[in-house]
This record gives structure tokens, C-alpha cells and sequence, in this order.
């Protein structure tokens, strides 16, 4: 204990902590600097962000910008989609990964083996975005919002971990249920999902938050700009070569503060995130270590 | 439930240590017949067929489709009636004009995140695990994981709003300091680079430190101890027991980023490509689209996304032997 207390308190350690703490305490604020700032200036007018360099509060707080963006069918359309689509797409995945991961974790499974090995392969491997659109395209979704959700439907990374998870469930209490004569069917809906609620909480946000901020999904295979998502208004409304004019006729004609406009736009599409986020912190670093596990 | 899950599901990498079947499900024997084994385990394979089909339709069914790579692709006629071409489409974008400037672009920013971005996580963690005011540690945490929700469109956004004439809040502040004329850093191809690398240095180093943090918090304090009783310094420590500990898991990372140097991450790219800076910006990926879906040459932009991803699995493999020749444990 002495000697421990010695070396602490070296002047060249004690600078180091110094230094340190400063340094992660800048790096933690430069992070989270933009965000506000944005946040800031979505409540302030448009004269004010022009003329003050740097703000975190507006000297006016108006909420003009919000008002504008939610009398638009534009973007009020594209907000309910992203969340419609989310919360359905959402639903699928959390269907698909785990009625997938249940056979997978069972070693006495004939053929387990080769579905596992299939599953992986595409981690390594994959047809690539033209194969893929056109898949989609023969199979008549483009222009549906089907498109956004079943080519995502499964992530591999998380079928795997899920299946590790199941692995680890205890074996007496599936066994207990199928003397008492339940089918695996049963066993999987009664035994099994009512134990993996904290893995499903995780996956569900894991999934939900791909779905929400999925751009490219959007971009490759929806062309009607009635059925676009929120992640592809903020890409036309803030982009530097955008070429917003036709999409957005309605949000340009009316002369409007257009700097605070892009900046709600974009907080209004980070918020449920942030929203989410403390739920999401609770598990995450859990799910990103167990998939890090090799099979 | 949940928070005893790392430590079993870490550990059974090995995995073969449970009992897991139990006497009466004993494995497929060769006079067994298959129509058995469906009737035994129906419901098991019900449940399985779902996500089997999802895969077979939207990962199989494409890379079946990347036989038109070789072909001269028409809708109309479909995969199998289009006419065969081999290797033509390859001979076009190995002697076309634009395969210099893809490989140069992507090499280029595959080596920036290597040299700027791949180190940051490591850094950061290191710090982190220094930090003795544990408040002090998750706060930080906390606050610097973020980034790594937000989609590209709203980084892309942000970088837009805070780098852009006139209006971007960095753009004049740097403009304030160095004065003259103020470069447009989101339009100009010079700028291209410098600002990719900064928003995957802000997005993702973050999130980079939780596998080192994990990494680091299993060191055995035992070692700690044992050192200081034996007079090493902190610097010593550091350098005798904490670094070696992170090893193996940077070589995995390394392993894991070499087998993506192709993938430049083409949300980001193809929202930070303007008209002006096309010439740095073009990379295979949103090539791929360009040619594709923009222009709707299926073929020729289908063998470039081949090629791209047989260069992948290529360097996966590859990266991942060198690891195991250089006597680290590899992925595989």
C-alpha cells in the first residue's frame, strides 16, 4: 500500500493524470460540441446564427423552424414512413434472427453444421450491391417499403450472437418441459423467450437503429420521393450539391430561415436515438463483445 | 440474467465442453434415414426455415447472380438467357481509364484509416483505462460512444453545416485565425480526405475502445502488483503488462480492418461526393453504383463489384495467415 501510494504520487505520474483527465475531458466535449450546437440553433433565428460565430444557447429561442417543417407534408410523410417502416421492419428481423438462432444452438440438430458454415460464409463474402438490387427488382420490390426490410431482414453477426446466447440457456429447463410433453415448438415460445428478454431488448434497439438511420437502402431501391424516408430529406435538405428544388418544392418556395430549417431537420431525426440511447448503453458493449466471439 | 452473459459466452469459444445432447438425441447414424430425421426434429427445422429462406434469397441468390459478370446482362432475358462474354467486362475495367484512379482512391483512404484512424480506439483506450475516478471514466464513455448511432446522413450533415461558407461554424473560425480567402472544405477535392478521416475518427473511435477496454479490464491485477513489488514504475507496467495484454485483440482488429481495406463504406463516400471533387472521391464503390444503377450497366458494374470482393476475401485470408505465421492467434 505504501509503495503503491509512492509511485502515485511521482510528480511525473501525477502530471501524467493531470494531462490525461484534461485530454478526455476535451475529447468527450468536441464530441458531443457539434450536437448541441446544432440543437442550439434549431431554437434560434436566422440573423442569429448568421451573425454569432459560436453559440450553445439562442439570445431568442423561437421555435418557428419546428412549427415550419411540421406543416409540411414533406416531412411529416417521410416521419411517419421511417417510423412505420422501423417498427415494422424491426418486428421481422427480431422474428427471423431468433426462430433461426433456437435450431442453430441445438448440436444434435442434423444439418446444423452446414447452415452454420452457410451463414458465416456470407460475413466473408457477399453478391454485392448490383446482384442484390436485382434480386429486389425481380422479386418486384422496388418502389415498396418491403425493399427497406427484407433484404436487412438478418444480420448475420447477430444470428450468431443470439445462437451463442441460447447455447448458454440451461438445458435442464428444456429438458423439464419436454418430459412434461412439450414440442420443441413450445418449448422455444415458453421455456426459452421468456428467459432471452435482456438479449431481445438489445437486439431490438441494435435493429432498430440500423433500420432508422439506413440510407442506402432508400436510395438504391426507392425512386418515388412520396414514400422516402427521413434519412434521405436530410440528405436533400443539407447537401452541398443537393438538388432539392423539385423534391422539396413546397419547402422552398416559402421564404424561410433555411440554415435553422436544416438544423432541425437533422435534430429531429437524431433525437429518438438519443432518446433510445441510455436504454441502448445498458446492454450494447455486452452484445458487441459476445459477437466478437469466433464459432 | 444479462450481466453475467459475457463472462460464460466469451469463454466457450472452445465450446465443446457442454453435454449438450441429451441420451435419447443421439446423432444421425448412417441407417437412419433423412425423412426421419425431418419427422424427429419438425419443429426445429419449421422454425429454421424462415431465416434459411432469407438467406438463400437475398445472400445466395445474389451471389448466383454474380454470373453476370461474365455475361451481357439483360433484363429481359434474364441470368441464365443472356448471352456469355467471359472475361470481357473484367478486360474493360482492368484497361479502362478508371481502374488506376478507383485502386489509387481506395488504397489511399484504406492507408489514411490505418495510419489516422485504426490507432485512435487504442489510444483512447489506454487513457481511459489510466483514469482512476471510475465517474470520471464512464462519463467519458459515455458521451464519446455516440457518434456511432447517428446515421452518415446526419454526419455528413453536421459536416456540411459546421464546415461551409459563409455559415459553417469551423469553417470561419479557421477562416478567423488563418484570414485571406476562406476555402470551401465540403466542395473542394484538396479537402476531400482530410474531412473522411475526420468524421471516422469522430464517429467511430469511440465506439473502437469498447473491445480494448474489455480487452484491458481482464489483465489479472495480480500482475499489477506483482510488478510493482518488484519496483516497475507506471511507464513500466504499461509497457510490460498492459500492452501486451491488448495484443491479441489488436491483431484480430488488424485482421478484421485489412479484410475491409476494399470497403471504403459507400454511405459516406457517396454523401461527401460533390461534382468539384468526383476525381478523389470516386472509389469502387459508389463506382459500382454510378455504373450500375445510374448508368444500368448490370454487367460491367457486377464483375467491379466481383473483383472488389474477391480482393476482400483475399485479404482476409491472407492477413490472417501472416498473423499466424508472425505467431498470433488468428480469426480462423
Amino acid at each position: 500500500m505504501k509503495q503503491r501510494l509512492r509511485y502515485y504520487d511521482s510528480v511525473g505520474s501525477r502530471t501524467f493524470d493531470v494531462l490525461n483527465v484534461l485530454f478526455l475531458i476535451g475529447l468527450a466535449v468536441v464530441t458531443v460540441l457539434p450536437l448541441l450546437y446544432v440543437l442550439a440553433g434549431s431554437f434560434a433565428t436566422e440573423s442569429e446564427i448568421s451573425s454569432r460565430p459560436f453559440f450553445l444557447w439562442p439570445h431568442r429561442f423561437v421555435t418557428s423552424t419546428y412549427h415550419y417543417i411540421f406543416s409540411t407534408d414533406t416531412f411529416v410523410r417521410a416521419l411517419l414512413t421511417t417510423i412505420g417502416v422501423t417498427a415494422v421492419g424491426t418486428a421481422i428481423q427480431l422474428i427471423l434472427t431468433l426462430t433461426m438462432a433456437y435450431p442453430l444452438a441445438k448440436r444434435f440438430l442434423p444439418g446444423r453444421a452446414l447452415v452454420l458454415n452457410l451463414v458465416i460464409f456470407t460475413l466473408v463474402f457477399s453478391g454485392g450491391m448490383i446482384p442484390t438490387y436485382l434480386v429486389v427488382r425481380n422479386l418486384g420490390l422496388l418502389d415498396s417499403y418491403w425493399a427497406l426490410i427484407l433484404p436487412l431482414a438478418i444480420n448475420p453477426f447477430y444470428l450468431i450472437v443470439v445462437k451463442s446466447f441460447f447455447q448458454e440457456l440451461p438445458e435442464a429447463l428444456e429438458e423439464a418441459a419436454r418430459i412434461d410433453g412439450c414440442n420443441e415448438l413450445n418449448v422455444f415460445l415458453r421455456i426459452v423467450l421468456p428467459l432471452s428478454k435482456p438479449i431481445i431488448a438489445t437486439f431490438s434497439l441494435f435493429y432498430a437503429v440500423g433500420i432508422w438511420n439506413d440510407y442506402m437502402s432508400p436510395l438504391l431501391y426507392i425512386d418515388d420521393s412520396k414514400k422516402w424516408t427521413l434519412q434521405m430529406i436530410v440528405r436533400q435538405l443539407t447537401a452541398a450539391n443537393a438538388d432539392s428544388a423539385n423534391v422539396l418544392q413546397q419547402l422552398e418556395t416559402v421564404t424561410f430561415p433555411e440554415q435553422g430549417l436544416k438544423f432541425a431537420v437533422v435534430v429531429v431525426a437524431t433525437l429518438p436515438i438519443l432518446f433510445f440511447y441510455p436504454f441502448l448503453q445498458k446492454h450494447f458493449a455486452k452484445g458487441v463483445l459476445i459477437g466478437s466471439v469466433k464459432e | 440474467m444479462a450481466t453475467d452473459l459475457v463472462p460464460e459466452v466469451v469463454q466457450p469459444a472452445a465450446g465443446s465442453s457442454r453435454q449438450a445432447s441429451p441420451p435419447k438425441r443421439k446423432r444421425r447414424t448412417r441407417n437412419v434415414p433423412l425423412w426421419r430425421d425431418l419427422l424427429r426434429y419438425r419443429w426445429l427445422y419449421l422454425l429454421l426455415l424462415p431465416g434459411l429462406a432469407y438467406f438463400v434469397i437475398f445472400k445466395y441468390l445474389p451471389m448466383y447472380g454474380l454470373t453476370i459478370a461474365f455475361k451481357d446482362y439483360v433484363p429481359f432475358l434474364g441470368y441464365s438467357g443472356s448471352e456469355w462474354v467471359g472475361l470481357k467486362h473484367f478486360q474493360e475495367l482492368f484497361t479502362g481509364p478508371d481502374f488506376g484512379r478507383l485502386m489509387f482512391n481506395t488504397l489511399l483512404l484504406a492507408v489514411l484509416t490505418i495510419v489516422f484512424v485504426f490507432p485512435a480506439p487504442i489510444i483512447v483506450a489506454l487513457l481511459l483505462n489510466e483514469l482512476r475516478v471510475n465517474v470520471l471514466k464512464r462519463s467519458v464513455q459515455s458521451l464519446i460512444y455516440i457518434p456511432h448511432f447517428l446515421s452518415w446522413t446526419i454526419v455528413a450533415s453536421l459536416t456540411y453545416l459546421l464546415f461551409s461558407v459563409d455559415f459553417g461554424v469551423i469553417a470561419n473560425f479557421i477562416h478567423g485565425i488563418v484570414g485571406g480567402q476562406q476555402a470551401d472544405y465540403v466542395a473542394q477535392a484538396a479537402w476531400f480526405r482530410p474531412l473522411i478521416v475526420l468524421q471516422l475518427l469522430w464517429k467511430q473511435t469511440g465506439w473502437g475502445t469498447i473491445i480494448y477496454l474489455a480487452a484491458l479490464a481482464g489483465v489479472d491485477s495480480q500482475l499489477y502488483e506483482a510488478a510493482r513489488v518488484d519496483g516497475a514504475g507506471r511507464w513500466r507496467q504499461f509497457w510490460h503488462i498492459t500492452l501486451p495484454a491488448i495484443r491479441p485483440t489488436i491483431v484480430v482488429m488488424a485482421i478484421l480492418t485489412s479484410g475491409h481495406l476494399m470497403d471504403s463504406g459507400f454511405e459516406q463516400i457517396w454523401l461527401m461526393t460533390t461534382s468539384l471533387n468526383r476525381d478523389v472521391a470516386d472509389v469502387f464503390d459508389t463506382f459500382v453504383y454510378y455504373i450500375g444503377i445510374t448508368q444500368g450497366s448490370f454487367s460491367y458494374a457486377t464483375a467491379v463489384g466481383l473483383f472488389k470482393g474477391v480482393v476482400g476475401v483475399v485479404l482476409i485470408f491472407g492477413s490472417n495467415l501472416l498473423a499466424k505465421r508472425l505467431g498470433q492467434r488468428g480469426l480462423f
